[in-house]
């Protein structure tokens, strides 16, 4: 199945690259730029021998985010999965 | 109506019946909870020193160029010409280890702002890390995060990480160290302390918005043992941003240097309340701060939230009414934020208003200075020693091949090549490295004089574990040997006193015994302890580290031109040992690489032989007489002796283009060495035993006589010859070992290989 | 050197917030006693009338989205646009050169390092074009050795544009062993055929990643390699002069 991640900073914490991106936006014209928070996006394929049920697959991927993908300290995340 | 706290809320934030007592004495009753979240931060162990400042009155603190001690952001030290060094060392080892990338980052962050706080241009950094073994994917893991947080920040601050020592014990495992030191250079007269002063002036901040960093962060980390709850306590990283410090670092020295503002300090452990209440505090004037007024990065935040936050790169300044446009022009022009959130009074009072409303009413003075003192009656650990380890061969026995122990030893993480860590490192940038990272020191030169400045870390914890006082009093004798040996003079020290818990007895005894051995080297070598850092709590789950009374030493040249490096230069050089012949096995790398075994009676440094000893060296660099000079430290003589010849292929200071190849760049060939030891017993510890005071030098032959009555009654050996592409050691007509330098190189270069 | 004493040629360093080597430009630059050297603002608009301007390296902008891609907004960058339009001379050092991509006034784009470390090295440069106003002093095959310290300095560019700056004589430095003949194990960062620096059809806008300004003084440990890059500017510039 094919799997969607989403990483952004955690809420409270510190996103220098999105304060900095949101101070230089209106300086190219575009005014009521608020709330700039950059992540990272992340595709994969999971399809684990003698497949998986979309309940495990759920844990799985949590557990892919929670250990690697994702820094749990300072990012939260989330993930869309789609079979086929 | 503000609300009141009770004991229970004290003890809930860490404060004992004794401390809440006095501060309902301070304050006349109970206080409010702005003013007990400000008293627990600022008498917690992070803020106040409380177990270790009636023994860190032991130091020397004070000499001819020391032109600010112990007390401020930074030490300073005059270096000629009206130039003036600030340096500093502070721990960040708490942080790191539940965060390693962010925890190094804001740790050079934080030290960094104490530099330019007094108005020095940071010029150069070092980093001194302890990891647990890395045969650990954990500590692997720590060690990239904290190298690479090191360079993020640093690297793009521009400037250059010069140095610095990175080790591996077990005792490191739960409770890695981060210990992060920068200098500055100034002028001499431009020096800024961080007093109010004014009555009538504002108070400014400078810089990022205040969120809900670390609160809690430094402060309470910093004052634990490591247990489970270290996963709930991790919402409080703090994430660094390192453009808006290099923004500060400009924003910041043209306001100081052109005397824009009366003064200045960074918020660092505590935030707003610790850098108000000690500038109040030292200015004998009160501060009135408006809570409400400073810009938030979250809303919601309550008034104690805001006066302890941790946000990195944020500075408080006191500026003259009729100076204020000035000061919000130079920030705007660097996009800081700049406000307004307070004023300097004669009330002696750290007053905090919120919303019209004052929510705590503290005498500054008094909570900066009538912090609790506690001395914990000192115990003498059982685990140590009176008498070295007698190597028998039953216990010890030789080694059947000596060359094979070498190359052990230069695989050693202890001992192997850093590369893999300097080489994320900016060690270039501001245009002033003359020695890069690798040898003895890093030199830098003084731009438009003839002047240099030279700086060295160390700290063996194996020594200081088997015994503090020996081990501290050898890291401060090694620091300054680096030093001569690059024939810079050693002129002044900043320490980072890493520790356990100072609540047992036994680590208190380390703590004392560590102090005294650095007091005395400090007065016999004439470095003055001029800054530093005390980190206790380095514990986890009730396993404390090996003590680490970690050496940051400045040295200076009138002439940087005379700055020698330890690298073979020239075939049939002569090479000559320096200071006792005898290594010991006791605390060795050896003992541990070779045997697995930590134990006995490390060698006591003899004081006065190493003045005479660093002496000689440097005045032999300065009268050009020296090829190369190299310490003798961990792995012993035959280390020394391939480190030299691995250096040779890089002559200059120079580096391989490609660490992998095999062969030197330009200069075509290695340089090896034959040399011969005096008959022993155990050749083994000839080669390998370690011991204080030896340095190995090398000299065109015709200087030899030179060099040697220089050294006058020094212990003087002349062990062999710069010659062929391997390293040779033979007693009498046995050879001991051969291997080629090339070889030896792939070894000392093969710390990526355990990464992986 | 002219014996007719020309008038030095006039720099302009852009400092941009983040700019970390904007100081050692201007110091290498004031080493030359053939040469005057400014800073300009990059909120300014106005080149204060030099005849070569240097992007620095550093992390603009803390290289933030990508490495160069706000400062190419700086309203000094319309200027230095124009300035490149008519002809003059553009030397963007790391941060710089990647500032030049970003503002397409160089082809290709400078990604992460294959070792996704940042890498402070010396590494040798072999000079491929010297037919530059960036490497006159130099003859082609030379060596340079001088350093690089980048996180994004893997030079990468589609295959057709590579085809057309080869045959244009565009790749000016590659990354090489000592004996000038480059290589996997010489190449930093893994940028496509080892490019280390390139300049534009014109020739009149170059970019490299490695730092010349690190490598002006023979006292340092950086050497002085770096100093033939920036003495082809000054002769370049000078017999312009002189000619003109």
């Amino acid at each position: 199945m094919k799997v969607r991640v989403t990483i952004t900073p955690k809420q409270g914490i510190l996103d220098p690259q999105g304060v900095t991106v949101e101070r230089a936006l209106p300086a190219l014209g575009f005014q009521g730029v608020t709330d700039v928070r950059i992540g990272k996006h992340i595709e994969l394929r999971y399809d684990p021998p003698g497949g998986v049920s979309a309940e495990q697959a759920r844990t799985d991927v949590d557990d892919m985010c929670r250990r690697l993908l994702a820094n749990p300290i300072i990012e939260d995340y989330t993930f869309e999965l789609d079979e086929g | 109506m503000t609300r009141r706290a009770d004991l229970a809320a004290a003890e809930a934030l860490g404060l004992t019946a004794e401390e809440y007592a006095k501060i309902c004495e301070i304050q006349g009753g109970e206080p409010t909870y702005v003013e007990l979240a400000i008293y627990s931060l600022m008498w917690s162990e992070h803020c106040s020193y409380k177990h270790s400042r009636p023994v860190l009155g032991r130091f020397p603190t004070s000499g001819p160029r020391i032109l600010q001690g112990p007390g401020e952001n930074a030490g300073v030290i005059d270096v000629g010409d009206g130039w003036a060094v600030a340096m500093k060392v502070e721990s960040h080892n708490h942080p790191s280890a539940v965060e390693p990338f962010q925890g190094a980052a804001t740790g050079v962050g934080g030290i960094v702002r104490d530099i330019f706080t007094m108005g020095a241009r940071p010029c150069v950094s070092l980093d001194s890390l302890r990891f647990g073994e890395l045969s650990e994917p954990r500590q692997r893991f720590l060690l990239d995060g904290v190298v690479g947080g090191i360079a993020h920040y640093g690297n793009c601050l521009g400037i250059p990480t010069v140095g610095g020592e990175i080790y591996f014990e077990p005792s490191y495992e739960g409770n890695c160290l981060v210990n992060a030191m920068s200098a500055g250079l100034i002028r001499a007269d431009d020096i800024v302390r961080a007093v109010a002063a004014g009555v009538g002036n504002h108070v400014v901040l400078i810089g990022s918005k205040t969120g809900r960093d670390g609160i809690g962060g430094a402060s309470v980390l910093a004052s634990q043992e490591f247990d489970e709850t270290l996963e709930e306590k991790r919402p409080s990283v703090q994430v660094g941003d390192p453009f808006t410090e290099k923004k500060l670092i400009e924003a910041c020295l043209e306001l100081l240097n052109d005397h824009h503002v009366v003064s200045m300090q960074d918020l660092g452990a505590a935030g707003l309340t610790s850098s108000s209440s000690e500038m109040a505090s030292k200015g004998f004037v009160g501060l009135d701060i408006h809570a409400d007024r400073v810009p938030l990065r979250e809303a919601d935040m309550e008034p104690w939230e805001i006066m302890i936050s941790e946000s990195q790169e944020r500075m408080l300044a006191i500026v003259e009414p009729a100076k204020l446009e000035t000061v919000q022009g130079i920030c705007e022009r660097w996009d800081l934020d700049c406000t307004v959130i307070g004023e300097v009074t004669d009330t002696k009072m750290l007053r905090i208003h919120w919303h019209g409303e004052v929510v705590g009413d503290i005498p500054a003075r008094r909570l900066a200075d009538e912090s609790p003192v506690i001395r914990t009656p000192s115990v003498k650990p059982d685990y140590l020693v009176d008498e070295p380890v007698a190597v028998d061969d039953a216990s010890y026995p030789p080694p059947k091949d000596l060359g094979a122990a070498l190359a052990e030893l230069l695989a050693a993480p202890n001992i192997a090549s850093k590369r893999w860590a300097w080489e994320q490192y900016d060690y270039i940038v501001q245009a002033n490295t003359v020695q890069i990272p690798g040898s003895d020191a890093a030199v830098l030169r003084i731009k438009g004089t003839g002047r240099g400045i030279a700086f060295a870390n160390d700290c063996n914890g194996r020594h200081c574990y088997l015994d503090p006082y020996r081990g501290a009093k050898a890291a401060v004798a090694e620091a300054a040997r680096n030093l001569s040996c690059a024939g810079a003079l050693p002129v002044a020290v900043t320490d980072c006193l890493n520790f356990g818990n100072p609540e047992k007895g036994e680590i208190y005894w380390q703590f004392e015994q560590a102090v005294e051995g650095i007091a005395e080297a400090c007065e016999a070598l004439d470095t003055p302890v001029v800054s530093g850092n005390v980190s206790f709590y380095n514990e986890s789950f009730g396993q404390a580290i090996y003590p680490t009374p970690m050496i940051g030493m400045l040295g200076i040249y009138d002439d940087v031109d005379i700055h020698l490096d330890g690298a073979f230069k020239d075939e049939g050089d002569v090479i000559v040992l320096l200071g006792p012949p005898a290594g010991f096995v006791d605390g060795s790398e050896y003992q541990k690489v070779h045997y697995g075994r930590v134990e006995g009676r490390v060698p006591d440094v003899d004081l006065a032989l190493e003045v005479r000893l660093q002496a000689a060296v440097r005045e032999a660099v300065a009268r050009r007489l020296l090829k190369s000079a190299h310490d003798c430290a961990e792995g012993g003589l035959a280390v020394a002796l391939a480190e030299s010849a691995i250096a040779s292929g890089a002559p200059g200071g120079a580096q391989w283009t490609d660490p992998a190849a095999a062969k030197p760049e330009r200069s075509g060939r290695w340089l090896g060495a034959d040399v011969t030891i005096g008959a022993v017993e155990r050749p083994d510890l000839a080669l390998f035993g370690e011991a204080p005071s030896r340095v190995v030098v090398t000299c065109a032959p015709g200087d030899l006589e030179a060099v040697h009555a220089l050294a006058g009654d020094l212990p003087f050996a002349v062990l062999g010859v710069v010659t062929g592409e391997s390293l040779r050691c033979t007693m009498g007509d046995e050879e001991l070992l051969a291997l080629p330098v090339s070889e030896l190189h792939g070894v000392y270069e093969s710390l990526p290989d355990r990464l992986a | 050197m002219s014996s007719a004493s020309p008038q030095p040629v006039r720099f302009g360093v852009v400092v941009f917030p983040g700019s970390n080597c904007d100081a050692d430009a201007h110091h290498a630059i004031s080493t030359f006693p053939g040469a005057t050297v400014d800073y300009l603002w990059h909120k300014d608009t106005d080149l204060k009338g030099v005849q070569a301007v240097v992007l620095p390296g550093g992390f603009s902008y803390g290289d933030y989205l990508r490495c160069g891609a706000i400062a190419r907004f700086s309203p000094i960058m319309q200027a230095v646009k124009d300035f490149a339009a008519d002809g003059g001379l553009v030397m963007g050092i790391c941060n710089g050169f990647q500032t030049l991509t970003e503002a397409g006034l160089l082809p290709g784009a400078l990604i992460r390092n294959t070792g996704l470390k940042f890498v402070c090295r010396y590494v040798n440069l072999r000079v491929e074009n010297a037919e530059t106003p960036f490497t006159r002093a130099c003859d082609e095959g030379d060596v340079l050795r001088i350093v690089v310290k980048h996180n994004e300095g893997n030079y990468t560019v589609d295959p057709e544009t590579l085809a057309a700056m080869k045959a244009n004589g565009q790749v000016v430095l590659r990354y090489c062993d000592a004996d000038g003949v480059p290589g996997d194990a010489a190449n930093p960062n893994g940028a496509v055929e080892h490019i280390a620096g390139i300049c534009n059809e014109t020739r009149n806008v170059f970019g490299m990643m490695p730092h010349p300004e690190n490598s002006v003084e023979a006292a340092l440990a950086g050497g002085a390699d770096g100093r033939r890059l920036f003495q082809s500017i000054i002769d370049t510039l000078t017999v312009a002069e002189v000619a003109s």
